[in-house]
């Protein structure tokens, strides 16, 4: 996936369909390398145009129910702070994260991910 | 490029040379350091004006014996955040008592032009839209300072005191 | 407390509208991110995972009622109603919008406030002794000078583009609780044999990737020369300071590869020359007219203790266990430092609601407190408190849910944002925080266990001060997953050191579980009246190692 931070509020966006959205389910996801350089290199002129900075690639999976970045870093950005569920996106989930994604909270460290279905 | 001296626009006395180039027959010329310690002798018989050229990482205090025969030196930003050429323009001032030129050239910011003025430069090498009105509205940002400098700006603390 | 005359009064609302043209500028593309962000940053602005975030200077963690009112009200109304103390006693909203940003430097320079220089490669905010003016022992009040420091380093001409990042801070006791050696400079006030106060003047200390304890530089500068000084070793690093890494960039690395003697040698030379200048003086008179400021408030002649403060020992154990741990003996009988710990279990270290915020501005008004303080433990302080009025502040407290009794104990947890919100760190540190507390909530324990200070951050910038805890966490990351290494034997105070790594991390569910082993192997080796990092000291890493590792090998990965 493609994301960035806005310019005017800071909020996290993501790309999708040429355009950027706050929605990380709403998401476009890449299984190809090159279509993903494609749309980093479209969203530049968003940077240019001062509506957002700092773009950048980061890797998701697919698990069972949906689709989950694969750095924690990521997975905060989607939702918010793990230590404030009423902060950020989550707040304005109907379905609280901890239950949506039980990779956060509950389960056990999980060993080196192994990356076999990994897209961008 | 542009030059302001004095807050207002002005022609620009040097012609940068670049290593290996030959110098013109008159005129003022601006110099590399290197250059200028390799033809030191001729270029302060020859070439006057002469303005010598210092990289960021380029201590002034090497120059201390010739600044009486140098009209002007450039202090470079590589990057307007390589704050070195404050602290080489305040030396030449104070410690040097240098008279001449001290012009920024490079990459330096808007917002940096107060600061600059503060420690020595009195000449600045601007961007071809660069608006005298802005170079004004940067002098003004600030009514105090807080403290001496070249400028000898009367400090907060000197206006408390009644000095 | 400090109060703005005019002239500081404009140079902060001047700077609000700098700021303001800088954020018009960037708005309309005048300005690149890459040249705007050295400039928001020197106002305290970051942009982090979620947000911008703000960062609001408490100059030696010094704050009235009013201006804690209006921290409250900026909370609400613009960071969705907390903030987050720092160990820079500096506090920071997590939620503001860019443009927003101006409105509240307004709100901020109403009450005598503001953001300047609280990030960026300039001087930063001046940090004291949070019991300064209060403590027995002090041979005077840091705080002055501080604000001296603070005029003296505000848009300093020649300092604004230093190589990195430069802290100082300022202490007045044998004890130290400034971590002065912890500091780019740390300044320590002493006597000379004259009988003169002056400064003992440290440089190069600091955390981050390569710890270091400074070097002392300056052994007596007098007061009147003490700026003069500043600016020569500020000097020295602005030319000499590695520009080309920005991991060897702080003066540490400077002063500790030329020496205490070589950067001594080179400050020399500059201080000469600009006291030879003669214009970066302090006259007496103006120091004195500064000190005045702080006067401490009239003391009552009070006896030792008040009845109503005995009583209530005697009926509310909760009280009781307060008053062991959250106070500290004040210099005037009858009165008492107490430290509000901002370590409630359960919540984040160092967050304060804006309703907490208002109701510590209501407490003071009612008990006719100047001042609070902030310290850089991420707790609050009301520094002279009658003892009788102890039990009712304790009451409000309560009611606040700032009551907890574990100031300097092992749930008195400094904890960095981390990943929760920090866009450098690589792993969480709040929830490991909280759940240590939850493991020690046991009040009896804790007490038992005596003072033990956890330090955690979430990442090598070491914002949580790891290395200087006696037990250090810090989170690292390996391909995504967070996980946390184990620090032993650092120390902030007079008996400054560097913890030492442990092995490698610990996942984050076997965290707890290890940090728990080592305490308990210290509850098994103490001597008696030994404090963790004493024992440490004694006997080493191996017992602690040993038993941290017991049954988690594979965590080494
Ligand atoms: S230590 Fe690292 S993670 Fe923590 S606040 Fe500082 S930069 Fe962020």
């Amino acid at each position: 996936m493609l994301t960035a931070n806005r310019l005017l509020d800071g909020e996290v966006v993501y790309w999708q369909g040429g355009d950027w959205q706050p929605d990380f389910a709403a998401a476009e996801i890449f299984d190809e390398a090159e279509a993903a350089k494609a749309a980093l290199d479209a969203a530049q002129a968003f940077v240019r145009d001062n509506k957002v900075v700092g773009t950048y690639l980061f890797e998701v999976r697919k698990e069972a129910n949906g689709v989950a970045p694969v750095k924690e870093r990521e997975i905060i950005r989607s939702l918010g702070p793990s230590v404030r569920r009423d902060m950020g996106k989550q707040a304005l989930m109907p379905v609280p994260p901890a239950a949506a994604k039980p990779v956060h909270e509950t389960s056990p460290p999980p060993p080196y991910p192994e990356e076999p279905d990994v897209s961008i | 490029m542009p030059l302001i001296k004095n807050g207002a626009f002005v022609e620009d006395r040097f012609v940068f040379i670049p290593e290996g180039q030959a110098f013109p027959d008159d005129g003022g010329v601006m110099v590399s350091l290197a250059r200028f310690q390799s033809e030191r002798d001729s270029i302060i018989a020859h070439h006057r004006p002469v303005c010598v050229r210092l990289a960021a990482n380029e201590n002034p205090d090497v120059l201390k014996d010739d600044l009486p025969n140098i009209d002007a030196i450039a202090l470079e930003f590589p990057i307007f955040r390589d704050g070195r050429a404050f602290s080489w323009a305040r030396m030449l001032r104070e410690r040097f008592a240098y008279q001449g030129e001290i012009r920024a050239v490079g990459h330096f910011l808007y917002d940096q032009l107060a600061f600059l003025m503060r420690v020595g430069f009195d000449a600045f090498e601007v961007r071809q839209d660069f608006r005298i009105a802005e170079f004004s509205r940067a002098m003004a940002e600030m009514t105090y300072v807080y403290q001496p400098s070249v400028d000898r700006r009367k400090t907060v603390m000197q206006i408390r005191r009644g000095e | 407390m400090y109060r703005y005359d005019e002239f500081d009064a404009k140079m902060v609302r001047e700077r609000a509208q700098q700021f303001r043209y800088q954020v018009e500028r960037r708005i309309k593309g005048e300005l690149t991110e890459d040249e705007f962000k050295p400039l928001r940053l020197k106002n305290g602005l970051y942009l982090q995972l979620h947000s911008y975030m703000l960062r609001v200077a408490v100059p030696y963690g010094t704050l009235s009622a009013r201006q804690m009112r209006q921290l409250a009200r900026i909370a609400r109304d613009y960071s969705r109603g907390y903030g987050h103390f720092t160990t820079r006693t500096n506090m920071q909203y997590h939620w503001p919008k860019l443009s927003e940003v101006p409105d509240i430097l307004e709100l901020l320079a109403d009450v005598e406030m503001h953001c300047i220089q609280t990030s960026g490669n300039c001087v930063r905010n001046v940090t004291a002794d949070h019991f300064a003016g209060a403590v027995a022992g002090e041979l005077e009040d840091p705080r002055p000078i501080c604000e001296i420091i603070r005029q003296w380093s505000s848009f300093h001409p020649e300092f604004n583009y230093l190589p990195r990042k430069f802290k100082i801070a300022v202490s007045a006791t044998k004890e130290d609780r400034a971590a002065v050696k912890y500091h780019d400079i740390g300044m320590e006030v002493i006597t000379n044999e004259a009988g003169e106060t002056g400064y003992r003047v440290f440089v190069g200390g600091g955390m981050g990737r390569t710890p270091y304890v400074a070097l002392e530089i300056g052994k007596f500068v007098g007061k009147e020369d003490i700026l003069a000084y500043l600016e020569a070793i500020l000097r020295v690093y602005n030319e000499y300071g590695r520009r080309d890494n920005i991991h060897k960039a702080r003066v540490k690395i400077l002063a500790h590869q030329l020496g205490a003697d070589e950067f001594r040698r080179q400050v020399e030379v500059e201080f000469a020359e600009i006291k030879r200048h003669g214009t970066l003086h302090l006259p007496p008179e103006e120091l004195k007219r500064i000190e005045a400021y702080f006067a401490p408030p009239a003391f009552e002649d009070l006896p030792e203790t008040a009845p109503e403060f005995e009583a209530a020992v005697k009926a509310d154990a909760g009280f009781a266990a307060w008053t062991r741990s959250n106070l500290t003996p004040h210099k005037a009988k009858g009165y008492a430092i107490a430290t509000i710990s901002l370590k409630t279990i359960g919540q984040t270290p160092g967050d304060a609601s804006a309703e907490q915020m208002d109701g510590l501005a209501q407490i003071m008004e009612d008990f006719g407190f100047a001042e609070i303080r902030v310290s850089h433990e991420q707790n609050l302080v009301f520094p002279h408190v009658r003892k009788k009025d102890l039990p009712a502040v304790y009451a409000r407290l309560q009611a606040l849910d700032l009551g907890a009794a574990n100031a300097g104990l092992i749930t008195d947890i400094i904890c960095c944002p981390g990943l929760d919100y920090c866009d450098l760190a690589n792993a969480r540190s709040i929830p490991v925080a909280m759940k240590l507390q939850e493991r020690f909530a046991d009040l009896e324990r804790q007490h038992e266990l005596g003072e033990i200070k956890i330090k955690m951050s979430g990442c090598i910038n070491a914002c949580g001060h790891h290395h200087a805890g006696h037990i250090g966490i810090l989170g690292v990351d390996k391909k995504g997953v967070e996980f946390y290494q184990i620090q032993l034997g650092g120390s902030g105070a007079e008996d400054a050191s560097v913890g030492e790594i442990m092995g490698p991390g610990f996942g984050k569910d076997e965290i707890v579980d290890a940090v728990e082993r080592v305490v308990e192997t210290y509850v098994a080796l103490r001597a008696p009246g030994e404090r963790l990092l004493e024992t440490y000291r004694r006997v080493g890493m191996t017992p602690f190692k040993n038993a941290a590792y017991q049954e988690q090998m594979y965590a080494a990965y």
